[in-house]
């Protein structure tokens, strides 16, 4: 089997997915009265791009061998995979307002002993990056073609384990590996800059080997621009500082930290769907 | 059963933090980007000199805490209970206990009570983790009352400790009676003992009662402070009661009920049944219902109780 055809989505065809996705993490954390509304929004764009564009995957083969893969670090930001893998086909979108139900394959964090889809478990902070360099040596050594993709949180930077799995990536130059960072400026506490400085941190990447580039996460253009170049990078993984604002697209959600952990209650998700062009 | 009012642990440790800050003013609180969570930030608001919140590095929390402390102080750190006993393991083993670094680790979000954030964060394992390691001091308080106490007792040692608390409001069943390596009797009774932990205890309770109306006596023993064990109450239980019974949310394999199995087996044998969780993962879901689909249902507790009365030939 080849596979299927790389999707071409335009950007206008992916903004308009991405606020669907948006109105869904409103829907979804509403429902459960739990969950992470801020780090979702924040990186809906990164997983639209890459679940509706960037991936060579197949939900009507969801484990051919030769697909891409994605592993979600910050596997908080549950609710924005899972509505971008129903509205991609991998399952019944309906499910979606079953997060965090007992039963649910939806997860709090992202699980791929209930969701296959999901490519690996996350929810710790600071494994994705090293279950993601796992992945593409594995790719290596079989000689496929499947390229890694790993979407790690700024806070989550703090963690020793993002470091050594990082480090590990560009040892062993894994050209077929993109680290892509939601760098929104704000972990549970506060400012990431003020708990812990991360600073500067494309110049980390690039000492770490990695062939590093900044956008801002929330351009289609510039976010399928950094990824096109991404597969042309030869003998050294990519790493993509995106810059995003936690909450992005409900106003009063945006750049607080509040919104981390907290659920929108009924008003607010009607509040918040309404400027997203949606309903509850 | 009477209603109980419910009462927020963390917000016990909290402000028990904040009022030792007051006390003493060497103490120094570490927190890893949860201390809204945690309630450390109550500490951190009332002395943010001598509070560090150290963002997402749960291990290196661990070894700076144990800095600080082989300097002198009494450092509390504070992070859920998965990244505390699990994340941090090795530098808890080296850096604090093989160190006898004088901290104290008060993990909260222990147990199924976690609820919607699922299987990764639910700890069922850390009180075999941490009662391992030689030195260290294990609390695992049932209420507010309780947690006020077992943070001022560990406070008052040189030492490691660790502490247990639960993401859930729990009902006050006790007046803050506690002292380390003696169990608290909540319940006198001949007929069993029911050893039990935690959000487990109200149930225990809730068991106790029900056998009551059948005019079976179960004493009922909290055994908040793990280590030091009270093996002495769990000796004097076997000895007049004849049977025991376990209750925790934790997996059943490595906590309490082997803890009271060891102890029991080996110096006054008597029927025994373990109510915990068993070798699995939690899952999503609404706290309370969890404990129930993960055999910790007073129901299942009760049946446990009726099998070993009638193993000692109580009922027929
Ligand atoms: C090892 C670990 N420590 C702590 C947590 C609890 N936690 C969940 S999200 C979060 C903040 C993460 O910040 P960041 O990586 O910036 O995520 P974002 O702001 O993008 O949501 C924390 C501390 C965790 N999940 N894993």
């Amino acid at each position: 089997m080849s596979g299927p055809q790389e999707s071409s989505a335009t950007p206008d065809e992916l903004s308009a997915t991405a606020r669907q996705i948006r109105q869904d993490i409103i829907r979804m954390t509403y429902h459960a009265g739990s969950g992470h509304p801020g780090g979702s929004l924040s990186v809906t764009d990164l997983v639209t791009a890459l679940v509706f564009h960037e991936l060579r995957i197949d939900p009507e083969h969801p484990e051919w061998p030769d697909r891409d893969r994605l592993v979600l670090s910050k596997g908080h930001a549950a609710p924005a995979l899972y509505s971008a893998l129903a509205h991609r086909g991998f399952f019944d979108p309906k499910i979606l307002r079953t997060l965090r139900e007992l039963g649910s394959p939806l997860q709090g964090h992202v699980d791929h002993r209930k969701l296959p889809a999901v490519e690996a478990s996350t929810g710790c902070l600071g494994q994705g990056i090293g279950m993601a360099v796992g992945m593409a040596l594995d790719a290596r050594l079989a000689r496929r073609p499947s390229r890694v993709y790993a979407i790690l949180g700024d806070g989550e930077c703090q963690a020793g384990l993002t470091w050594e799995a990082l480090m590990a990536g560009g040892h062993y130059a894994l050209d077929n590996l993109v680290v892509i960072l939601d760098r929104n400026g704000l972990e549970t506490d506060g400012k990431t800059e003020d708990l812990m400085g991360i600073e500067p941190i494309a110049e980390k990447f690039r000492a770490f080997r990695y062939e590093t580039s900044e956008i801002d996460g929330h351009s289609f253009p510039e976010i399928l621009e950094a990824l096109h170049r991404a597969r042309s990078t030869h003998g050294h993984p990519t790493a993509i500082v995106a810059r995003t604002v936690k909450g992005k697209g409900v106003s009063f959600m945006e750049n607080k930290h509040a919104w981390h952990g907290k659920p929108p209650n009924r008003e607010e998700a009607e509040r918040a769907l309404a400027e997203l062009g949606g309903t509850l | 059963m009477p209603e109980w009012k419910s009462e927020s642990l963390r917000d016990a440790y909290g402000q028990t933090l904040v009022e030792l800050g007051d006390r003493d003013p060497s103490i120094v609180v570490l927190d890893a980007d949860l201390s809204g969570s945690t309630r450390t930030a109550l500490f951190g608001k009332k002395y943010p000199d001598r509070f560090f919140n150290v963002g997402v590095m749960e291990p290196t929390m661990m070894t700076i805490a144990s800095g600080l402390a082989l300097g002198g102080r009494t450092v509390f750190a504070s992070t859920f209970a998965v990244f505390a006993a699990g994340q941090a393991y090795n530098a808890v083993r080296q850096s604090v206990c093989y160190n006898r670094a004088n901290v104290k680790i008060v993990a909260t979000h222990g147990g199924l009570l976690v609820g919607g954030d699922g299987g990764t964060h639910q700890m069922l394992e850390d009180i075999a983790l941490m009662r391992s390691l030689p030195g260290m001091t294990v609390v695992v308080p049932a209420d507010a009352p309780t947690t006020r106490a077992a943070v001022l007792a560990i406070a008052s040692f040189d030492g490691p400790a660790y502490v247990r608390l639960t993401r859930e409001n729990l009902p006050v069943l006790t007046d803050g009676q506690f002292a380390l390596g003696q169990a608290t009797q909540l319940r006198e009774g001949s007929d069993l003992t029911i050893v039990a932990i935690g959000a487990m205890l109200a149930r225990a309770l809730g068991v106790a009662e029900t056998l009551h109306q059948s005019g079976i006596e179960a004493r009922v023993l909290d055994f908040a402070s793990i280590k030091p064990a009270d093996e002495k109450a769990l000796l004097r239980a076997a000895r007049e009661t004849g049977a025991i019974l376990t209750m925790e949310e934790h997996n059943v394999l490595t906590g309490l009920g082997t803890l009271v199995a060891s102890a029991v087996g080996t110096g006054y044998p008597v029927p025994l049944r373990q109510v915990g969780v068993p070798d699995l993962f939690g899952e999503s879901g609404d706290p309370w219902k969890l404990l129930d689909n993960y055999g910790l249902s007073e129901k299942h507790a009760l049946d446990e109780a009726w099998a070993l009365l009638k193993v000692r030939g109580k009922v027929s």
